[in-house]
């Protein structure tokens, strides 16, 4: 399973809508990188509406790709954290500190343009 | 009490496979929706250190009905390394495997009940349980 990352200008969007196995996010992490490193985007939001859970070992991908992707220039901002997603977090004493984080997609973009100031 | 139902951990997509059903079960118990993640989330901690650090095992799941209260027990069993200090395993942070180490102690709070036994050289048996509220 891939989980397919689209391009909107400068920015790429992933919505993932499907149950994360390790394989899958292993995947996604390095089409992530493979992606920004070909595209030259400068941003990115990975919106997590549909994702039920996130156990410490997607929290951990998360957070990797996340300072990746800051490594080769992208910031990325995550979106759509689930109430019951980000209590099971809090519980599992992960708190995603340096991650940026919006409500939805739109606020994601928005987001995204305040961090990198255009 | 009801019959287990087990699930058997021996490749990656069984750690998938043991919090869907570890969910389903919530749900149709009554659990809400934080409490199906809470238990979801702690299935998936449990099945995958059996998957990584004993290779193989099973997560089983009990409905615990009884006048006073109902709610939820897994096991989490494996014949694998076993652990020599569990102090240690149950500290935030501390992992083997480059983890965020956040597995065992995270369970532990996501659950209402906690119990681990682990002999070295024998393997490890973890139950823990949710009580609806
Ligand atoms: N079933 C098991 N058999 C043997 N050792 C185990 C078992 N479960 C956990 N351990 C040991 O306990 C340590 C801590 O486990 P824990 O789940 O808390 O963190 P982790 O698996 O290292 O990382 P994370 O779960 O955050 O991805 C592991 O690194 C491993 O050494
Ligand atoms: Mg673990």
């Amino acid at each position: 399973m891939r989980i397919p990352i689209l391009k909107l200008h400068n920015y790429l969007l992933i919505s993932i809508q499907t149950e994360i196995d390790d394989q899958t996010a292993i995947q996604f992490q390095e089409d992530l990188l493979d992606k920004i490193h070909k595209s030259g985007a400068s941003g990115v939001v990975i919106d997590l509406t549909s994702v039920e859970i996130i156990d410490s070992f997607i929290a951990k991908v998360l957070g990797d790709v996340v300072s990746m992707s800051d490594l080769m220039g992208a910031k990325v901002v995550l979106t759509g954290i689930q109430p019951a997603v980000a209590m099971t977090l809090i519980d599992l004493g992960i708190h995603l500190k340096n991650v940026p984080t919006a409500l939805d997609l739109e606020q994601g973009l928005i987001k995204l343009q305040q961090e990198l100031g255009v | 009490m009801e019959p287990q139902s087990c699930v058997n951990i021996h490749k990656e997509w069984d750690i998938v496979g043991a919090r869907q059903l570890g969910r389903e079960m919530a749900k149709n118990l009554g659990f809400g929706t934080v409490d199906q993640a809470r238990i979801a989330t702690a299935v998936s901690e449990l099945a995958r250190n059996i998957y990584l650090y004993a290779e193989q095992g099973q997560v089983c799941f009990e409905i615990i009905d009884s006048i006073e209260r109902r709610g939820l027990c897994m096991m989490a069993i494996d014949s694998g390394p076993g652990i020599a200090d569990i102090g240690q395993v149950m500290q935030d942070g501390f992992t083997t495997s480059g983890g965020l180490g956040a597995g065992l102690p995270g369970v532990k709070r996501l659950m209402d009940e906690f119990d681990i036994r682990s002999e070295v050289g024998e393997g490890t048996k973890i139950i823990a349980t949710k009580w609806i509220r």
